[in-house]
Order: C-alpha cells, then structure tokens, then sequence
C-alpha cells in the first residue's frame, strides 16, 4: 500500500516536469505575444507548482472510480456476512419439512430420486488436449464457464459420436454422482436441492436417499451398457431396502427420468443379458411408490421443434444460456448449427418425440385438446381435491367454447394456412415422392448437419406438403435426420402397442414407451403423476423455410410472425395447450388419468394411479425467489404441495390418505376424448364372441355378461369398447 | 453511481482552466478578461483540490490494485493451461511422464476395480442437521474445505463436530455425515491434495466413477458404529459386490491409507461374521471378492502420538485443528481456552483410541529395551546410499556413532522429565498411581463451561501421575484409564490392544477386536495379497518428555516439555519428542511390522493361510 502510493506521488512529480517544460518551449515558440502575457504565465506557473497540478486524466480517475466500487462492494460483502442468517423482521414461511415433523413425521421408505434431462452434471474423465486440465471438472452444470472459454472444445466433449450414441474416441464424459449431481443446476438455480433439504428435515440422509444420476445424454440402455447406471440402481435399491428395515423404496423421478425409470422397471425383472434378471416379483418387493413429478409419458412437442430447427426454449438450454451468442451468423460461428450438430447426437432426446401417435396428439382434424379456449392460465384454481373424479365436469374449466377448433394435431405446419385449412384441401403426405436427391458435394465448412446432404428440392417439398401430426412427423424427421433416427429407433419406439403379450415387446427399444409395455406385476405399488398446470405449453407450431439460400444453413424456421386471434392460442408461430412449461397435459396426465386407471391392459395388475395437479401461481415478491407455488417443469420442485405430498408418501402415507386426486385441468375430458382400447386383445374378442352370442340371442345374458365385466376389470372401460353389449346388460 | 456523475461535473472546470490557458496565449488583449477565468478555474481547482483528500487517495490505490489484480487474472484465466508446464520443461528440462501416462504408453488397462478408504481427518464431514446456530449450513462441509466455519463461529464448530461423550454417536439434535463419493478425500483443504492425484493417474489407464470407489465414512465415530448409525460396512459390501459384478468377475483392489487400514481390516472379519453383528457374507466372501489390499502408510500397531493426542492435545496430525490456527490456539488468548475445547472434542472421537499402541511392551518396548533402540537419528542425512535392512538388523556399521551417544529408551513413551528418561531403569522412584485417589473436584471453580476430564481428578490425582515417573505402552492403558475415565470406558468397548494368546479362542468373535492384528486372523484367502506401502526417512514421534503444567485450575495439567533438547546436533530427542524413522506421523515399526514379521516369518498364528505375501 504504501509503496503505491509512493508511486502515485511519483507519478505526479514527473508530470509536473513535463507540463512546465512544454510551457517554455510554448514560450519560446510565441515570443511576441506571450511577452505581454508574461506576468500573467509567471502567475500560472506558480499557481501550478505551487498546488497540486492537475494531475487527473483518464486513468486516475477510472482508478478512482474502480477504488470506490471495489470498497463499496467489499463493505456490502462484509455487511452481508456479518448479517445474522434470520433477520428479525422476516418471517420465513414454515416449510413443509418442519411442518411434517412437528406433526411426528419421520422417515421411514428410502428414497430414490431420478433426474430428469439436463439438469444432471456431467464431468470430464477423459478428453482431448484443449480440455487439458478440467479433469474431473463439470463441463455440464455449475458455472458453464468453458462455454465461454472455450466453445468449440466444449462442443466436441459434450456431442457423441454420430454412428453409436456412445463416447467419441478419446472422450469421456461421465454423470456426477452423489446428490450434489443434480441439487443445483447452477449455482442458486435449484433443481432438487429443496426436495432434499425438506427430506433431511424429517430424518432423511445418504443412508436412506440416493440419487440415481445416468448420463442422460445416453439411451437408456446404453446408460447401463456403458456406465452400468441401471445395475447400480438396482444394487443401490435392494441395499437400501435390506438395511432400512425391509421398508420399500420409494421413487421420485422428475421430467424424462421418469421414462427412464420407466425402462428400469422393465429392464430389472427382464433376464440377463438383456435385464437385470430380478425376476418377475422385485418390483413388488421392493417399490412402494412411484411420485413422477412433471412425467414426460407421452413425449413433448417441443422437441420436435427442437430437432428441426433446435429453436425451443426449456431443452436447448444452451440457448438461453447466451441468447447474443446464438444469433446465427454472428462472428461466422453458426452457432445454432454446431448446437444442433451436438444436440442430434444425444439419443435421449428421441425418447422425448410425442409417442402414441394420431390416437393420442390427434390428427389433422381432431385433437383431444381442442374443444375449449386457450386462457387456461386464469382459470382459478378452484381446489377441486376432489376424489369423484368421474363425475368431475370439466365444462366449467373451459371458460368458453371456441367457434372454430385449434387443431393442434398438426404439430408442424408449413404456414399460418395449412395450420387452419381443413383436411380436404391439404395435399396428400406421401414420402415416397421423396426421392433420394442428395445435394451434391457442396460443404461449405466444418458443421455438418444433416440438412447438407438434402437438397434444396427436397427441402421444399417438404414445406409442401404443408401439415404433419404426430405420426407423419416421425416420416418427415427420418426423412430429414435418417442417420439419428436409424442410430436412435434402435433404442426408442413411439407407436402404440396392438397385443402387448406379442413376444417382440421384450426388445429393450419398447420398455420407455407407456403404450407399449404393461406395467409390473405389483398390486401393492402406487403410481402418481404430479405436475403443474396452468402454464401455456407449446403444443404445435408454424414454420416456415428460412429465406436465404445460403449453405450450412438449417432451412426451417418457426414463423414467429403468425399470431392468431385464438384468444391467444397462437402467439409468435406456436400454438399452445395448459401444461407446466414443457410438457402438455395429455402427456403427463393421460397415462395416469385412463391408460393406467384401474386395471387395463397397460397396467394388468390395477396398480393404484393418482394425478395430483398443482396450479401455478407465480411468485409474489422477490423474496419467494422462483415461487412457493410454482407449477413450471423444473421450479414444481420447490413447491410446497408437491413436497409436503413427497414427504407424506416417504413417511408412510398412501395416495388415499393424501386425498386421492387433486384435478385443476381438464385431464379428465381430454384423456375420455382420446379413444385408446384398454383391454387386452383377448377380452375384446371376447366381447365380440359375446356380442355375437346375445345377438343371435342363444346364451342366457346375465351369465355372459359377468364374467366379462369381472374379466376385463372396470365396467366403465368396458363400456368404450363394446357399448352395445353393456347396453343389453 | 452517484460518485462518478460528480466526478464527471468537477471534469468542465479542469478543461476550461486548460481551454483558458490556451487563449491567453494567443490574444493577449484580452489578458484581463483571461485574468478573470483564470482566477475562476484556480477557485475551482482550488475548491476541487480540497476535496481531494486522503479518502480519495486510499480510492485510487484500491482501484489501482483491484483493476491490477483483475488484469492478472484475466491473463491467468486467457492463459493456454499448458504454459505453466511449458516454462518448467524449459527451466528444468523434459518433466517425466506421471505414472499414469507412463503406464497407459505401456498399453496397461483398467482390469481390477479399485476401492479407496481414507484414514482419519482427511475425509469431509457435512451437516445434516444441526442446532439454530448453524443455520444455512445445511449440507455444507464442516471438515475439510476452506474451513471457514471455524473462524466465523467457533464455539458452534465446535459443539457440532463433538459426539456425544457417553453414546459416541451424534449429540441430540446434530447430524454430521460424511461427504459421499470420490470428493469426500480427493483434497482435504483447496489446493491440499489427498487421493486427487492417484485418482488421475489411475483414470489415465481407464479407471472411472464405475471403477473406482470411495469407501468415505465419518472417521469420527468407532469403526462399528459407522454400520450401526450410517451402514457405511453395508454400503462398501453392496458397492464391492456391484463392482465385481459388473466388471466381468474381476475382483477388487482395496487401497486403505492411515486408518482405514484399521477400518478395512475391521471390514473383512465383519464381513464375514454372522449377522447382526456382521456382515453375513459367508467364510469366503473376502476370497472371492479382494484380490490385493494396498495398505498406505498404514498404523497397524497404532501411532505414539495418539498418545500425546489423548493425554494432551498436543500432537500434531490427530489435532489438525491446531494446525490451522495455531495463533488461536495459544492457551487463553482471549480466555477462549482453546485447547481444552478442542480435547474435549477429540475425546469425543472413538476412532482416536484405534490408534493407541498396541501390542503392549512386547512391540514397543518396555522400561530398558526397545525395537529400534539402535536406530540412527541422523538417518534422514544420509542419501539412502545404502538398504536399510542392514542397519535395522544391528549389525552396526554406525557403531562408531553409538558409542559417543547412549542408548535411546523409546520403551518410556512418556517419561516426566528429561533426566528420568534417561537414566537406568533401576535408579528410577515410582510411585503406582493406579490405587491413588482422586482430589476435589477442581471443575467447581471458575473454569467456565470447558469441562474436560482432567477436572475430576483434583491435585492428588495430577501428582500421582506425575510421580510414576515412566509409562511404557503397557502402562499407557492404565494411564488413561485413569486421567479418562468415561472416554476409555466407551473405547474399550469398541477397540482392544492387547496381543492375542490364542486366536481361537471364543471372546474374540466380538467386534472391538476386529481392528486390532494382533487379536484377528486374516481371512481364509490364500490368493489374496497385502501389500504394506509406507514412507520411510522421516523423523517420526516416538516418545515424549512430558512435565506437569504450573498448575492454575484451568489448564490441562501435563505438557511436552519443549525444552528438552538432546543436547547435540543429531540426537533423536527435540523438543521433548523422541524421534525414530517413518512417514512423519506413523513409525516405520508400526506400518511395517504385521507384512515384515507378524505374518512372514516369526509367528506362525498369524499367517494361517496367506500363501504369497508381498511386503
């Protein structure tokens, strides 16, 4: 300090050589007309030494200016850590936690957690020269500060190779393990750090919680395959269940990992080499519950956009990460093309795609959503914690119909036009017209996407055939993606399944789509679907070609300029439907409102389904930080309903003692529109072998019709299926 | 904000005071006019100049520096990472490979997963739960890290890494938890690496999170209660067995360091003893599932300063605490007495009793003799020209020097008084403290509310001790015994010391014995290796001269009585401490011992069934 300072006298010293000397040579040089002036120079000249000179310029006072900030902060710092950790006046809110203990509540099942998508850290073993020295370093999560750093090394590590979906030669990049995984995303941005804290607060600790990360960059198989991830699940649940007492587990995964765990269920009790060899009973064994908070069943539109034109918000985070960065064509880095080159390599992201087809997204003319208005965020959340869910009337939810219907079946349309057309008046799909035109070899660069090798010819005809649903879309992306799609359909199917005891349901490929697998044989085991509502969701979109025509371009863009008069269903090119954010209604609700429900073909054992919905409600003040009763995708996982009803579960409740279900949206209505054959095969030919016996009118009816009601489980499905029979009963 | 605008206002003046100057020059005629605003400008320098004052100054060097030191980092952070190892090679020439490189040029891979079991105090401890004080530390590290809890609020560091003192176990309304996974001991403190770099190098030849392990557990509690509160013994059986199935059949390698040696030793009869108490893996689980076990540095016959540790919190290693602030620690700066804080903690700690010499007079000596009674102190000068199994063998080469300097009694691990260490055995006066009774009841007075055992036992109690003069590792048991009553009453149930005479014999199925060699077989595994792999020439405690405190209520009554000095340049006693050869912490007798002897040659017991053994 003192040093420096000695210097700045010096400093000042030296200047005031300088100055006087210039002002002789400036003398010299003006003689005639400084002589007048002499007495009044002399007069300055002595003023100058006599005082401070002025010895300000630019970079004193920056200095000065960075002293006071640097003070300033350093003062706050210290205030704040001085700062006692409750200020008296704030009255932090009881959280569920403490509220759960003051009632006596104490852990009792273990608790396993299942991250979802992105939100999992991921580190670096292995790598290339660049990375040199982020051994062990998380280049996914944390900081993301070799993003910056070094962009196109970080881009490298984190795609996979493009033919296995595994490591690249050389590279190896690893999910970190343990809770910290995936409590922060980034520093304060929370993921499941909450959930934990509030699980501690009522006895929980690693002893009885485990947080099971994957590389979720992976299929689901190849996470086992390579980092044996499913095996340690398993490990990790029967030690937990053997040293807590014979208490089961209960699971707790979030966004895809609720897939994920979908997968698990089926891959433990499959036999080795392909499964875990568990045997048919370990999921009865060992699992209580199963809380999927926000569930992905379904899929998520959003990834389809992303694949195309990787433009959606929640799962390319890398986007709003550095929204300036990924402007394309900014400093030549065509950013959004080395995102979408490293995002199409991830095969997770295929197990995202809407599955389940036209019968549950819709078709050009019909979708299950599109009987009421769009402003379903006002809707009040009116806490129906009803339990009669079959007489729930939905009606009064949708604050009016709609003269004309949004069809949101048509997930990608090629404009504002042939989103609205009616099915006549569209061309016909038919992908056969789409010859093999490969562009010849015109690589203008480095980033290859697959959108090189197709041709400008074949990039309209695309657009030309105007409207896709959801089962036309997985065509058109084969048809744009073929080598993704061929690596990723290996592990991920997306149809819905015809007889699910047909012998080829045992490949692994099927175990992550609800429609075509059944569920465990476990009576006793509870499946809830908890997520928010009350959020817009992007649902379809409108796209149109980009307009220029240069190369390495992605040719297809969202239309943001298509805005409809929908009362808001469509804003800036994307319709939207309720959901939390990310994942529509249908998608997290359905499986648990009716394809579960009861014992269907799905679920052959009647496993208990609650749907518990949370209304969001943004945050109030800042000092809420993202909300106590949020209903989005990732910050659900700081609402305290959701948590206090994960805590009850772990210490012992069952989903009739949470209240059963808690409905705000219209699952209900949707899920009856959607007309999805819930008996197994050999019922329903039952029913017509039935039908076919009433109507010749030889069987004596009430002795046909009870075993078919007892047979197939719930009369009410039976109902959907074979109307006229049940009428004659 | 607001500051820089009114900087900016003060700038006009400056630059019409300069624009002034520059007119004047030109047109003289209007001189007066220009003598007008030139008196104008000097107010206002003037009045500018005033306000620069020595705030101001001390601002700019602040900003002078902040903005310097923002420059460097910015360089270092631009900085390729590999500069730093450019300009070493150019200095010192090509560096060699790290054993990691090396071994994967030679084209070896991962075979065998790893297990690695850290020893004492270098593994991080978290809170789980912990009183109002320590709010907002949820999950946070209480060990290891940057410590910073112990400055900010000491006193409730303090009570929240205490056990409970009867139990042993967590204090209600505390859980401390050992951190989890491979950063429980990667680095201890930032920048102090533990098994950061073994773990590099072995992920250089493959190894990852699959293959590798970090067998963490709170170090704290004694090696039984690790399963019975947290089933950390469960958890290192489940973890090995999923990592030899999953890794083709290939069996493990445990590399235990300090006492996670004693820990893993205590892992394989518990895992093989019938539950509850153990681990029911059946005779032959060890067999079947280790192939090595890569002891570092390992205190199998205990470490001598565990002694000085428990008698008066002065060691070096078990009392890291001290280390950290030294300054704070200097009795009663502050009247915080902190030395007493941090023995009361410490003698909360089981584990601290695992390490008490075992083995009795037998290992290490008694009264006269000792095993390494001709050992060299000046050893450490000599550039290891020559195998040091000629030396230890006796035959004396030195004998040159041995005979300017008398035999070293390393048998009298604490002797009261330099004088008493020395002299014959016959000469010494003792006194048995066993039968004494204990004083008043000194805890009445004014010690505040730092309560350690020492005041129970009143004046009397503190001379009969003194007056026994000489404590050998047999009588060491007792002493503490008797200065300490309830910690070694809830030790002995976890940990034992003695020497086994016949290993078959029923009693020592219990767990306290598990941890000791000298008390347990090996298990049946005859392809199984143990490796003992420990440093070597560095003087290492041995024994200590201790003298009783100028006794005030308050202090603890004994202290190493720094001023004994050997009195010439190469004697093995400074400082009051008795050195002989090892790792700076555990001496070369105690880690090698049980590989050297205790299973190759002499006693047979104890080499049941290991057939190859690598030392």
């Amino acid at each position: 300090m003192g040093s420096i300072l000695r210097f700045r006298k010096l400093c000042y010293a030296k200047r005031l050589n300088i100055q006087s000397y210039e002002s002789k040579k400036f003398d010299k040089k003006n003689d005639g007309i400084v002589s007048s002036s002499e007495a009044v120079m002399e007069e300055l000249k002595k003023r100058k030494l006599r005082k401070q000179p002025q010895g300000w310029r630019c970079i004193d006072s920056c200095c000065w200016a960075i002293g006071h900030l640097c003070t300033a902060w350093w003062l706050l710092l210290f205030f704040y850590h001085i700062l006692p950790t409750n200020l008296p006046g704030l009255q932090v809110p009881e959280s569920p936690g403490q509220k759960l203990r003051r009632e006596g509540q104490t852990a009792l099942h273990p608790v396993v957690l299942v991250p979802g998508i992105v939100t999992g850290g991921l580190e670096l073993w292995e790598g290339r020269p660049c990375a040199e020295g982020l051994f062990r370093k998380r280049l996914w999560g944390g900081s993301f500060a070799e993003i910056f750093k070094r962009p196109i090394c970080w881009l490298e590590h984190l795609s996979l190779d493009n033919e296995t979906g595994l490591d690249p030669p050389g590279i190896r990049i690893r999910a970190v393990p343990g809770l910290v995984a995936a409590d922060y995303f980034a520093p304060g941005y929370f993921v499941w750090a909450i959930l934990i804290e509030n699980l501690a607060k009522i006895g929980y600790e690693e002893k009885n919680m485990y947080m099971a990360a994957y590389d979720w960059r992976l299929s689901f198989q190849n996470a086992e395959i390579r980092d044996k991830s499913l095996s340690r699940l398993k490990s990790k649940i029967e030690l937990m269940y053997e040293t807590n007492g014979y208490k089961k587990v209960v699971v707790v995964p979030h966004s895809m990992g609720v897939i994920y765990f979908l997968h698990f269920l089926k891959w433990v009790e499959s036999p080795p080499p392909f499964g875990g060899g568990g045997g048919p009973g370990w999921c009865a064994k060992h699992i209580k519950a199963v809380m999927n908070i926000g569930p992905t069943f379904l899929g998520v539109p959003k990834t389809v956009s992303n694949i195309l034109s990787s433009e959606a918000k929640d799962v390319a985070f890398l986007r709003s990460m550095a929204p300036g960065v990924f402007d394309s064509e900014i400093l030549r880095l065509q950013t959004l093309e080395h995102v979408m080159r490293v995002f199409r390599t991830w095969d997770s992201v295929i197990s995202l795609l809407p599955k389940g087809g036209e019968t549950i997204w819709g078709n050009l003319d019909w979708s299950p959503e599109d009987h009421c208005g769009c402003d379903f965020a006002n809707i009040k959340a009116s806490g129906t914690n009803s339990s009669d869910f079959k007489t729930n009337n939905s009606d009064a939810k949708c604050s009016f119909q709609l003269k004309e219907r949004v069809k949101y079946g048509r997930i990608i349309s090629f404009g504002k036009i042939a989103a609205e057309l009616p099915s006549s008046q569209l061309p016909t799909l038919s992908f056969k017209e789409f010859l093999l035109k490969k562009k010849a070899n015109s690589f203008c660069g480095e980033v290859w996407t697959e959108y090189d090798e197709l041709s400008r010819e074949s990039i309209r005809e695309v657009a030309d055939n105007k409207a896709y649903t959801a089962e036309t879309l997985l065509n058109l992306i084969r048809h744009l993606a073929p080598k993704m799609m061929q690596r990723a359909e290996d592990h991920f199917s997306h149809g819905i399944a015809n007889d699910l005891d047909d012998p080829k349901y045992a490949h692994y490929k099927y175990w992550s789509n609800p429609l075509e697998t059944k569920l465990p044989n476990a009576p006793d085991m509870e499946i809830y679907c908890l997520y928010g509502v009350g959020i817009p969701t992007e649902r379809s979109y409108i796209y149109k070609i980009s307009p220029s025509d240069r190369c390495k371009s992605i040719p297809y863009r969202i239309d943001g300029s298509a805005d409809g008069t929908h009362n808001g269903c469509l804003k800036n090119g994307v319709y939207f439907v309720d959901g939390d954010e990310s994942v529509p209604v249908i998608s997290a609700g359905f499986m648990c409102a009716k394809a579960w429900r009861g014992k269907t073909r799905f679920n052959p054992s009647g496993m208990a389904t609650f749907n518990r919905e949370y209304h969001h409600k943004p945050p109030s003040s800042l000092l809420e930080g993202r909300g106590l009763e949020s209903g989005a995708h990732v910050d659900i996982m700081g609402n305290v309903g959701l948590i206090e009803d994960v805590l009850r579960v772990a210490a012992g409740a069952t989903g009739e003692e949470l209240g059963g279900d808690r409905i705000h949206s219209d699952v209900v209505r949707m899920s009856d529109r959607i007309n999805l054959r819930l008996v197994s095969l050999l019922v329903t030919i039952g029913d017509v072998i039935s039908l076919l016996v009433i109507i010749s009118g030889a069987g004596e009816q009430g002795r046909v019709c009870h075993p078919l009601t007892n047979g197939s489980g719930s009369r009410h499905h039976l109902a959907m299926t074979s109307n006229a029979a049940v009428a004659r009963c | 904000m607001s500051l820089l605008r009114r900087r900016k206002n003060s700038e006009p003046g400056k630059g019409s005071s300069e624009s002034s100057e520059a007119t004047f020059l030109d047109e003289a005629s209007i001189k007066e006019k220009d003598r007008g605003r030139v008196e104008k400008s000097q107010r206002k320098e003037q009045a500018k100049n005033k306000k620069w004052s020595c705030v101001d100054s001390c601002c700019w060097s602040v900003g002078w520096i902040c903005s310097i030191w923002w420059f460097l980092l910015f360089f270092y952070n631009a900085m390729p990472a590999s500069i730093p190892q450019y300009v070493t090679e150019a200095i010192t020439g090509p560096l060699p490979d790290p054993p990691g490189v090396k071994l994967q040029k030679e084209g070896l891979k991962a075979k065998h997963p790893v297990v690695f079991i850290p020893g004492i105090v270098t593994g991080g401890l978290e809170l789980w739960e912990g009183h109002q004080c320590a709010e907002g530390l949820f999950r946070k590290r209480l060990w290891g890290g940057n410590f910073g809890e112990v400055y900010k609020r000491p006193l409730c560091w303090v009570e929240h890494m205490s056990l409970d003192n009867v139990t042993g176990l967590d204090p209600p309304g505390i859980r401390v938890r050992p951190v989890s996974g491979l950063v429980a001991a990667d680095y201890f403190a930032p920048g102090y690496f533990v098994w950061a770099v073994l773990i590099a190098n072995l992920a250089r030849i493959g190894y990852e999170g699959k293959t590798m392990y970090m067998a963490a557990y709170d170090w704290r509690i004694s090696f039984q209660n690790t399963e019975v509160r947290d089933l950390t013994l469960s958890r290192m059986k489940s973890n090995i067995e999923l990592m030899v199935a999953t890794n083709g059949g290939n069996k493990v390698i445990v590399i235990p360091h300090s006492m996670g040696a004693l820990y893993f030793l205590h892992f394989m009869k518990w895992v093989e003893a019938p539950s509850p108490m153990g681990g029911g893996g059946g005779s032959d689980w060890c067999s079947k599932h280790v192939k090595a076990v890569m002891n570092i540095g390992a205190p199998f016959l205990g470490v001598p300063k565990a002694v000085s540790g428990l008698f008066s919190a002065e060691a070096k290693d078990i009392a890291v605490a001290r280390a950290i602030a030294p300054a704070v620690l200097d009795k009663d700066v502050f009247g915080l007495q902190t030395l007493q804080h941090v023995m009361r903690m410490t003698r909360t700690w089981d584990t601290t009793m695992s390490m008490i010499p075992k083995g009795g007079d037998t290992i290490w000596g008694d009264i006269d003799w000792s095993p390494e009674d001709d050992y060299d102190c000046s050893i450490n000068k000599q550039k290891n020209n020559d195998t040091h199994t000629g030396d230890q063998n006796g035959k004396g080469f030195k004998g040159g020097v041995d005979l300017v300097r008398k035999k070293v009694h390393y048998g009298r691990i604490i002797s009261f008084g330099k004088d008493v260490a020395k002299m014959h055995s016959s000469k010494i006066e003792r006194m048995d403290f066993r039968g004494a009774i204990k004083g008043n009841n000194l805890a009445n007075t004014s010690c505040q509310d730092v309560w350690t055992e020492y005041h129970d036992m009143g004046i009397e109690g503190i001379k009969a001790v003194a007056d026994y003069k000489v404590f050998t590792t047999g009588s060491i048991l007792d002493l503490l015994n008797y200065v300490a009553p309830k910690m070694m009453k809830r030790g002995d149930a976890h940990f034992s010391h003695g020497i086994s005479d016949n290993l078959d014999d029923p009693k020592y199925a219990h767990y306290k014995y598990w941890s000791n060699p000298l008390e347990t077989k090996l298990p049946n595994a005859p392809e199984m290796e143990i490796f003992s792999l420990y440093g070597v020439g560095i003087p290492t405690e041995r024994a200590y001269i201790y003298k009783s405190t100028p006794a005030t209520d308050c202090y603890i009554p004994f202290q190493i009585d720094t001023s004994a000095d050997g009195g010439y340049k190469e004697s093995c006693l400074k400082g009051g401490v008795y050195s002989v050869d090892g790792d700076e912490t555990v001496p070369a007798l105690s880690a090698g011992f049980m590989s050297a002897k205790g299973e190759l040659r002499a006693v047979p017991i104890y080499n049941t069934l290991i057939g190859d053994l690598v030392s």
